[in-house]
């Protein structure tokens, strides 16, 4: 009578989901906004993967792309800034059938989060976490974030920002028992969909940064290496983007990298003249946390309370 | 012929270190299993490792004990043992003994090889002859060193011993005790023990002439003896919560410490947050995910949480937030109590943000409040916040087992499908209560979000929905107001005066209520177990007293003090500016803020200063209640 019932397991269902399956209310980014893109290649991925839209959980902070779960119709937790990390963190903790996607900002997740991001990476739980780097705070309108290049030019630093820019490849890269790290780039959406399917898969806290181009503050923050393919990287592996015809097509730059080497992946993630795309470090044999959190979700109430009374006994006079 | 007392307050203080805790407490569960009532309160200094001898490093332990039921830490010492005398100088600052105590004090460093010693050692006999202390000079680590070759070690047992003699207890139950105690360390720790035990007994006997009898009354009712952190640990598991998630914070961490020590055996997890804002969010993330989940804090992170708790009552999260209560603000007094946190817990947040709060009063209530807590959080879809403080986490009493029933437990996550149609947000006008949709139920698909929304969470900026969503989240504060019980009167249900409290006071207002009573004051108490939404009937049982007043551990500027004093408005303790805005009436309120539990005497005096005053300023007259 107290048996916990619940079946986490992850059926294949008998209906199939399209699309339109995934498609939440229209977003509303500004026409030419990144996060478009970034949606998209969830939507299809959550297709692909035939994910059942009440099993998916996207959860964000506070910014322009952490509206990202509104336009998903799946469950979704638009929380507070800066802090996607840790309820995404506890959705997980007991639901191992949940599948989820984190959307955060560069303020949201390098600034007022930071804290939380390299704990996050640290506890490794099961999850993607898509860092949406316009390297500028969207919603409030042109602050500096920390990525901001120095010498740009924001409404807090008119005459040029200062600091150098924080690199999130790297930090990520350094956080202890990092499992998964990847770059991709909102214009280039077959390269998109790869990197995230390939975060998707990966067991543990996959993160990937994307650059993404906000219209409206930073339209010209990526112009060049846009136009200039041979600023990007491609990184190659069959355990990361493995090399397909249609992307080799659009890069002469190209590397083949293995994730599981982090000496590479760090000096990779260094460069800024050429910016890596694709894989840069995954190690599925990384500890999760998601592991442990879960644990004794079998216990039935009766366990509990037998458990309990032996526990009352230890008081007893 | 030993002398008959209806109770007794016995104290043993030291250096940190020497086990006076291990002994205090051996010596309360003995006296709770002969039938006392028990007390047990526990004397922490406030760094971890104070130097030795040092006066304000007093370690130690109070137990007060007698026939009847005990609910507080009583007034002052009957008798103290003490390790050395240092430590009884900042005891005596706290006024914990009066004229004729009895100090049983280690004679030792009367003849310390070092001058300053044995020069401070006799100063100290002068100061303390001088406050009228009856201080016995004892060799106790020698005597004890005749039965052992560590007697630094073994001494807290010889004194456990020494105390059985003097009160009277039960030999069988102390032997036994040591054995429960040291068990885990083998036979041959229990056996030197309880020799250590006995010696101590046989050398009172022969050189003390102390003998009292504290007659107690055997019930068959089982019972628990614990603490109020215990208690609550117990409470999130009896509650059928699988989620604590909390940081390190004194005095509350105990809590988790004891939840943690266990959860696992119950498939419950703690999880140790990389701060209190992780902590709460992660907390809500399981709530949010199905399972309501705990953290436990005191008020720096109570601080912390605040953003996230205007979340969870935004996005109407159930979420249980246990805050064990110390001296604020800022770091301000980590290990000792205060009740300063209320208006806090009711109005930290920015906007309105109405939430459940209630406040235990004993360590019995720590535990069931933790049960309802979780049950209120999901019925009425809000965070629920326990209050409790640093004397209950600390107060050791027994309490009544409880019998555990499988409604406590949260009921398994409902993953059946959402009823078509059905708003994640449908709120019932009358009561503001909505049904919640769980992730993984299908076609409850909806996005959480704290932006002001529709009752299909929609982010809405219109004027209706925001206005709309405010009053839903209040209406389920007066829905729950109207199932409340109105709070019961101690004593007379009209008179000269009513005492407000809420929290760990109860003991000590109740005792002084009662013996002021037995005076033939005609005074009363009320203590608020709900305080949001308040219990309805208030005004009524107002109007029945000349006077109402609260007594608090929070800060209020004193009547007629200070520079400014002459009748301008004081700045009030916050349970009565809570009830001055509630209902109107001219409450009168009384505070210490010292980082000490209330003593009976203290709140006696008070109350008398407050009756004395309204007969003086009523001067005859008819009563003056608003
Ligand atoms: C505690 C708190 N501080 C500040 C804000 C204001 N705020 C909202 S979004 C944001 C920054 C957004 O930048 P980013 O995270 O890079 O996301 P983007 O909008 O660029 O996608 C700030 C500062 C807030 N909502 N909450």
């Amino acid at each position: 009578m107290f048996g916990l019932k619940t079946d986490w397991s992850l059926e294949m269902p008998p209906a199939y989901f399209t699309l339109e399956s995934y498609e939440g209310g229209a977003a509303r980014w500004c026409p030419g906004c990144g996060d478009f893109a970034v949606l998209t290649a969830v939507q299809k991925i959550c297709r692909d993967e035939q994910l059942p839209p009440e099993k998916v959980v996207a959860v964000s902070g506070i910014g322009c792309s952490s509206r990202f779960p509104h336009y998903m119709k799946t469950y979704g937790f638009h929380g507070l800034h800066g802090r996607a990390l840790p309820v995404a963190c506890g959705v997980k903790s007991r639901r191992p059938d949940l599948k989820i996607w984190v959307a955060t900002g560069d303020g949201d997740c390098c600034s007022i989060g930071a804290g939380h991001w390299v704990h996050a990476i640290r506890y490794n739980m099961d999850m993607t976490v898509m860092l949406f780097d316009n390297a500028v705070y969207g919603l409030t309108k042109n602050q500096t974030s920390p990525t901001t290049p120095p010498g740009r030019k924001t409404n807090t630093h008119p005459r040029g920002a200062w600091l150098p820019a924080l690199n999130p490849l790297t930090a990520t890269l350094g956080f202890s028992n990092v499992s998964f790290v990847a770059q991709t780039v909102d214009w280039n959406p077959v390269h998109l969909h790869a990197t995230l399917a390939a975060a998707y898969r990966h067991p543990g806290t996959s993160f990937v940064r994307i650059l993404q181009r906000c219209p409206t503050y930073s339209d010209d923050m990526f112009a060049e290496v846009q136009k200039d393919s041979n600023r990007l990287l491609l990184l190659e592996h069959e355990r990361g983007v493995p090399a397909a015809s249609g992307l080799q097509r659009m890069y002469a730059k190209r590397m083949e990298h293995d994730p599981l080497d982090m000496a590479q992946a760090r000096a990779l993630a260094e460069q800024q003249d050429t910016l890596p795309i694709g894989v840069l470090f995954a190690d599925p044999s990384r500890p999760r946390y998601d592991e442990y959190t879960a644990q004794g979700l079998e216990m039935t109430a009766e366990d509990r309370l037998n458990a309990l009374e032996s526990e009352l006994d230890r008081f007893a006079v | 012929m030993r002398q008959k007392l209806s109770e007794a307050t016995v104290e043993i203080v030291s250096d940190s270190g020497e086990g006076a805790q291990k002994a205090g407490q051996t010596f309360g569960a003995v006296s709770a299993k002969m039938g006392n009532g028990v007390w047990t309160v526990e004397i922490i200094p406030a760094e971890i490792k104070p130097p030795a001898r040092s006066r304000a490093g007093a370690s130690g332990i109070r137990v007060r004990f007698g026939t009847k039921a005990i609910t507080n830490m009583g007034d002052h010492a009957d008798l103290v043992v003490a390790l050395n005398e240092q430590v009884l100088y900042g005891r005596l600052d706290q006024k914990a003994y009066k004229k004729g105590t009895v100090v049983l004090l280690e004679s030792k460093w009367a003849t310390d090889g070092l001058e300053t010693i044995r020069t401070q050692f006799a100063e100290a006999l002068e100061r303390f002859e001088g406050e009228g202390l009856r201080v016995i000079q004892l060799p106790i680590e020698a005597a004890c060193g005749e039965h052992t070759d560590n007697p630094r070690v073994g001494k807290n047992m010889f004194v456990l011993g020494m105390l059985c003699h003097i009160f009277d207890r039960d030999i069988d139950k102390a032997l036994n005790e040591v054995k429960l105690v040291f068990g885990k360390k083998g036979e041959k720790v229990v056996a030197k023990n309880q020799q250590l035990l006995r010696a101590g007994l046989e050398y009172a006997a022969k050189n003390l002439d102390l003998a009292f009898h504290v007659p107690s009354t055997a019930s068959d009712e089982p019972k628990l003896v614990m603490n109020g952190n215990q208690a609550l640990g117990l409470g999130v598991m009896a509650a059928g919560m699988e989620v604590v998630s909390m940081y390190p914070i004194t005095p509350a961490t105990s809590a988790s410490h004891h939840v943690a020590g266990s959860f696992h055996k119950m498939g419950g997890l703690v999880h140790q947050a990389e701060d209190e804002i992780a902590a709460v969010g992660f907390a809500i993330g399981a709530s949010y995910a199905g399972k309501t989940a705990c953290t436990i804090t005191s008020g720096p992170g109570l601080a912390l949480k605040t953003e996230f708790l205007g979340l969870a009552v935004m996005a109407e999260v159930p979420l249980v937030v246990v805050v064990v209560q110390r001296g604020g603000p800022s770091t301000g007094l980590p290990t000792k109590v205060e009740q300063g946190d209320l208006l806090a817990v009711l109005y930290g947040e920015p906007g309105d943000a109405p939430k459940v709060v209630m406040a235990a009063a004993t360590i019995e209530e720590c535990f069931h409040m933790v049960i309802t807590a979780r049950r209120l959080a999901e019925a009425f879809r809000t965070p629920v916040i326990v209050l409790t403080d640093a004397n209950l986490a600390t107060g050791v009493q027994p309490i009544k087992r409880p019998e555990l029933d499988p409604e406590w437990l949260a009921p398994p996550i409902d993953q059946s499908p959402w009823p078509k149609g059905l708003a994640p947000y449908a709120w019932d006008e009358t009561t503001g209560l909505s049904p919640r949709p769980v992730p993984g139920q299908k076609g409850g698909e909806y996005v959480l979000t704290g932006l002001a929304h529709t009752q299909g969470s929609k982010v809405a900026y219109d004027p209706e929905s925001n206005e709309r969503g405010l009053k839903m989240r209040s209406r389920k504060l007066a829905s729950l107001q109207q199932t409340l019980q109105t709070p019961e009167v101690h004593g007379d249900p009209e008179g000269d005066l009513l005492v407000v409290g809420w929290g760990s006071t109860l003991g000590a207002i109740e005792e002084a209520v009662d013996r002021m009573r037995e005076q033939g004051h005609k005074v009363s108490s009320l203590h608020l177990r709900m305080v949001s939404p308040l219990p309805l009937g208030l005004n009524e049982i107002f109007s029945r007293f000349n006077k109402v007043m609260t007594v608090e551990i929070n800060y209020s500027d004193p009547k007629d003090e200070g520079p400014y004093a002459s009748g301008a408005p004081r700045r009030r303790s916050q349970l009565a500016w809570l009830l001055r805005a509630e209902t109107l009436v001219d409450i009168e309120s009384w505070s210490r803020v010292q980082g000490q539990p209330l003593q009976p005497l203290q709140v006696e005096q008070a109350l008398l200063e407050v009756l004395e005053a309204t007969k003086a300023s009523a001067g005859g007259k008819s009563p003056v209640t608003a």
